[in-house]
Formats: C-alpha cells, structure tokens, sequence
C-alpha cells in the first residue's frame, strides 16, 4: 500500500444492505478504521465521495440486472484490490433461486407494471464478471474476518481466511456436535467456516450460510440424513436456502434431484 | 492419620467434597464432567452438585445422548466429547503478542501455565494422556506449556462401572480398570467410593475425610463392578501385526470405499484424546498489534499437507488414510507405543458414524485371504 492512507470503496448490488452493515458494526473499531484507511467512498456510510482509483474495494451483492453487469466492470477498473463480501457476492446469495425457475412467470405475477422489471434472467456472483482478488463469504459476512482481512492488506499479508468446515470451529470451542447429541440437522460439515461456528454453540444446526468449506461433500451428508432422519428434498432445500448457486451446492443439488424420485 | 500410598481405601460418597475442597486449597482449577449442551462434557467445577449426578450415556456410530435417571450415580457414563488434551494441551494457545511500532516490541510472553485436578479421568483417557507424555514431553521435543500443565496436574482416576457401545479399551490394553501413574483412583459404589491411593498427593487431600481401609466386601463389590464394564464391551480390535497389515495395503481399493462416506470434517481427529496436531496462526489488529496462536490442526484440513508447490495429500483418500495409519502404525514406530486407545470418541463423534473398528476388520479379511 502507498504511504497515503490507502483510499477504500464499499459498493452496493443486488442484496440486503447487510454485510455494509455488518463494516459499520465494528462499532470499536470504526474510528481506528476511519483514521488508517479514507474511507473515500461507502455510500450508506457517509454521503462524502472521493473519486477512485482505490486501493481496496468491498462489493456486497450479486449481478441481477443489465445496469449491474455493467458497472461492476468500471468499478473493477478502478479498485486495485477487490473483495467480494457475502453470500450474494461471492456466490449469488438468496436470490439465486431465481435461476432454477422462469424469472419472468414472477415478474408477471407480482408486480402492477411487469413493464418497469428489468432484470436478468439470473442472479450471479461478482466473480462470474470481473477478476476478483478475494471472496469472504457468510450471510452476513463476519465482523472479526473483515477486520482481520483489513488489518492484514494494510500491513501487506495474506488474510488468513481458513477454508475447512464449521466442525473444526466447534470442536475448538468445545461445542458438543448437535448433530450427534440433539439430532439436529446441521449443515457445520459441508460448510466453510468463518462465523466461529455461531448457530451450534446456540443450539442450531448450521445453515450453510458462509457456503461450501474445500472439501464440502454434500452428497455424502444427503446420503446418511436420508437413512436415518431427512428426506432429500429437505436436503436440496437447506442447501439451496443461502448459497445454492455456489457450484458445489449447484452441482450436489442438481445431481440429488434427478437421483430422488 | 493418612493413609499410606498404595492403600485401598474408602470414604462416604458426599466425602468428595471435601477432596474437592482440599484440592481446591492447594489452588488448583477443578476440570471435571458437567452437563453442557446435551452431553456430559468437561469444565471447571467447584462442588459434587456440578458433577452429571444422575446422568448417564448411550453412544452409538453417529449417535450421543446424556440420560438423566433415578439413581444417585456420580460417574455412571462413559468419555464424552471432550478429553483432556483440551486442558493439557489447549485448542487455541496464544504464543505471545507483540506490537509494531517501527520494531517489534513483545508485550506479553506467552500464557501461565494453570494448574489443574482432573477429576474423573477414565483408564482409556489415562492411557492417552500417557501418550501425548510420549510425544510432548518425554520425547526430543518438549513443549514447555504441556510439561508445566502435566507436572502440576493431580489425577483423580475413574475405573468404569459400564461401557457404551462404541468403547474398545479392552483390545487396545488401556481400561476399563485405570493402570499407569495416578493420585487417587476410584471406583463408585452405591454407598461409597473405593479408592486406591497412588501417591503422596492423593493421600493428603484425603485429609478431613472419614477414610477408612477399604473392607474386603468393598473390594470385592469394586472389583465386581469394573467387570460388569468389561462384559460390557461389544466392539473389538484385533492389535497383532495391525501396523504391518496397514502398511501392507496402501494401495487398498478399501481407503476409497470408507473415504467415499467420509464428510472429511476432521471430528475424528479434533475428538482424540491422543491427537497433538497443531497449525500457528498469526494474527494482526488495525493498531498494529499481533498475537501467535497456536491451534489445533487436523490431517483431514487441506491446509495441513500444503507444502511448497502443492498437496501431499490432495485426495480424502489419502487423508482418510493418513489418519488411520498414523494412530494404527506409524504412531507404534514414532512413538513405541498405539496412537489409539480404544475410547470410542472417532465413532461416536463422526457425524456419518463411520466405525473404526468396522473399518480394521475389513482390512484384516482382506489380509486372511
Ligand atoms: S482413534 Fe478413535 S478410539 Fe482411538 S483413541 Fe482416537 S478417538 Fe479414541
Ligand atoms: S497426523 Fe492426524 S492422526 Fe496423526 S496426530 Fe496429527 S491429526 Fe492426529
Ligand atoms: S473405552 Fe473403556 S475406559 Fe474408556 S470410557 Fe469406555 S469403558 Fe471406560
């Protein structure tokens, strides 16, 4: 990074607002942000615009419209290093379940004026479009693994950003697997971690929401749920709730469907 | 009066207070079973009440459930999802920290090391912890945090009196009667705890009990009850030449079939008591401070077998592989003794219940033929 306080944008596409909220959820953090970094462009922030390039840019959201497919491209070429934030940037998020289905048949039934819709047909990840240098997935994304990748790019490391399953986190934090004591359905194998494997230590299964962990085996869990307590759909249903349109879920969930009567 | 070591004992079961207080005046933390979650795992304790009264387990490949009954039972239930490396050799260890101000200055230097009484350590976990002794502290390499944390450790052993579906301790030598080295070791009784007296410390915290030598009756219905675990036992491995017989299948096409149903999340490793495995995570705030933290690792973690220029082990198959060769063989050759003790955890604890026993069994048909 140069000796300037290095120059960062946060961007909105198709999504919840809900990773840029999770940036201004690090409440304790803010101001030390805010004097290390200028924070030159991050419109639900701050009205404030300071033109590019910048040195590091977050894109929350996935590419649903024309307008979107376009301007992801000027940003790309006016960021040096792009992360992609959340489920919807990193792999199309909730609203990919549009491309399973004609997008058209709920435009129609929807909305008063079908005629003012202009969308695609699909909902895609950012790094379907542009180059993108790092993804940090969850739903939302972590506030500690945004902060640790902030902190790392500013002293030029690699973030670490682990890319094992949920089950490691719970067993360093000694969370009793709900899945084996409480016969919960948990999603924690598959799914990478990042979250500190938050929704076991409460109790829940996991629902996938940082997407597939590198060695995510979803037919492999769909398999042995189906002989002891969950039927398939309930599987290709879970797995497609947040990330569905990454391609391992894709894939598992489109092999699972034509296998199950 | 305190009894000498190597007697055998007795003492009303609500005398465990007082131990428990006793141990607590020599200032050390309490670690001991407490219902948590659904299952009885380990946790600092003060007092008996926090121990699972009541409680116990029934464990199956895949399956754990914590039962509360009608007897007044302190230790009726088997090892749980967590051991005592947890305590011995913690998940996240912070290294030291330090700050970057133009240099690097150290700010802290590392953890004290705590001292700590286990209470209820099963024979299987006494075994284990005999062998993480092999590896980190009696070996080449000594890890000062887990020598500081063993040396000062008091044991307070438990022989069980019944063994779940997925314990093996019987094949592997290690239980379910606790052997090897012990403060106090005890075993329940309806009424009283029988407890054998295995060193200076384990007498003393007797002190302010109403101990007395334990009657042949006690010893006879303590001996009794361990038996009843051992007739328990339904899973078995066969030990002889199993190194070699692994060695021998590298090349097996069973590796492929057992690690098609293995999800490869790593529980088998991260439940072992006997795993030591670790990875050295740095990290950094936006002020410039930073803290090395080692955490456990797993061989089943891609990032575990990265080297320069790529994956040792690319494939499930060779991780799958790996870890059974290393806890059933190289582990013998490393470190002279089974990396396995026949606790059961891996089967219990593997979210598809894949069964270690099972799968050694298929490996010796294949070796028979
Ligand atoms: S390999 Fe399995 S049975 Fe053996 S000591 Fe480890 S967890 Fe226990
Ligand atoms: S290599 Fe694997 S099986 Fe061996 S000690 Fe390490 S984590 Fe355990
Ligand atoms: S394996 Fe043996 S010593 Fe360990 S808990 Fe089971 S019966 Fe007890």
């Amino acid at each position: 990074m140069n000796q300037a306080r290095p120059k960062v944008a946060v961007y909105k596409f198709s999504s919840c607002d809900g990773c840029q909220l999770a940036i201004l959820c690090l409440e304790d953090e803010l101001l030390t942000l805010a004097e290390k970094v200028d924070i030159a462009n991050f419109l639900e922030a701050r009205s404030r615009v300071v033109d590019g390039p910048y040195d590091i840019t977050f894109v929350e959201g996935s590419i649903t419209t024309e307008e979107e497919r376009e301007r992801i491209q000027r940003i790309r070429e006016n960021s040096k290093y792009l992360v992609a934030i959340g489920a919807c940037a990193v792999s199309g998020g909730i609203q990919a379940l549009r491309n399973w289905i004609h997008v058209d048949a709920f435009v129609q039934a929807i909305y008063a004026t079908p005629e003012h819709i202009h969308t695609l047909a699909t909902s895609t990840p950012i790094a379907d479009h542009v180059h993108v240098d790092l993804e940090l997935s969850g739903c939302p994304v972590n506030k500690r693994q945004l902060l640790t990748v902030i902190a790392s790019l500013l002293r030029g490391r690699i973030p670490d950003v682990p890319p094992y399953a949920v089950c490691i986190d719970c067993k360093l934090n000694g969370t009793p697997c709900v899945m084996v004591a409480q016969d919960v359905v948990c999603l924690g194998p598959l799914t990478r971690t990042g979250c500190d494997a938050l929704c076991p230590s409460f109790g829940r299964g996991c629902y996938g929401c940082f997407g597939p962990s590198d060695m995510s085996k979803p037919e492999t869990l769909a398999e042995h749920l189906k002989g002891r307590r969950t039927a398939t759909p309930e599987i290709i249903r879970r797995l497609r709730g947040i990330n569905g349109w990454s391609p391992k879920f894709r894939a598992a969930t489109e092999k699972l469907e034509k296998t199950t009567p | 009066m305190l009894p000498r070591v190597s007697a055998t004992v007795a003492i009303p079961k609500p005398d465990l207070q007082q131990v428990f207080d006793n141990l607590r005046g020599s200032r050390l933390r309490l670690i001991g079973p407490t219902v948590v979650d659904g299952a009885i795992a380990l946790g600092e304790i003060e007092r008996t009440e926090q121990l699972p009264i009541g409680w116990s387990d029934e464990q199956q490949p895949g399956r754990y459930r914590a039962k509360h009954g009608a007897e007044k039972t302190y230790f009726a239930f088997n090892v749980g999802p967590h051991s005592w490396r947890r305590f011995l050799h913690p998940p996240r260890l912070t290294l030291f920290s330090a700050k970057a101000n133009g240099k690097m200055t150290i700010e802290h230097d590392g953890e004290e090391p705590p001292r700590y009484a286990f209470i209820g350590v099963r024979a299987c976990d006494l075994q284990a912890i005999a062998v993480q002794d092999r590896v980190l502290m009696n070996g080449s390499y000594r890890d000062p945090q887990y020598v500081a944390r063993r040396s000062n450790a008091f044991i307070l052993a438990v022989n069980c009196t019944k063994a779940s579906s997925t314990c093996f301790c019987t094949s592997m030598q290690s239980g379910p009667r606790v052997t090897g080295a012990f403060d106090l070791a005890a075993t329940e009784l309806p009424d009283v705890f029988v407890l054998d007296v295995g060193s200076e410390a384990g007498s003393q915290v007797l002190e302010g009990t109403s101990w007395a030598p334990a009657n042949a009756f006690d010893v006879g219905r303590a001996t009794e009850a361990v038996q009843k675990a051992e007739r328990q036992i339904t899973r078995e491995v066969r030990t002889d030449h199993l190194g070699s017989l692994l060695f021998e299948h590298l090349e097996s096409p069973l590796w492929k079939e057992v690690s098609g149903r293995c999800l490869g999340c790593g529980n088998c490793t991260m439940v072992c008591p006997t795993c030591f495995c670790t990875t050295v995570v740095d990290t950094i705030d936006l002020s410039g401070r930073s803290e090395r933290i080692r955490v456990w690792d797993s061989c089943y973690t891609t990032d575990f077998s990265h080297v320069h220029g790529g994956n040792i082990r690319p494939s499930l198959r060779a991780r799958y592989r790996q870890w059974v060769t290393h806890k059933f063989a190289a582990w013998r050759e490393q470190f002279g003794v089974s990396g396995c003790v026949g606790c059961g955890r891996c089967i219990t604890w593997c979210p598809v219940g894949i069964d270690i026993t099972e799968v050694l069994k298929a490996f010796r048909s294949t070796g028979v033929k």
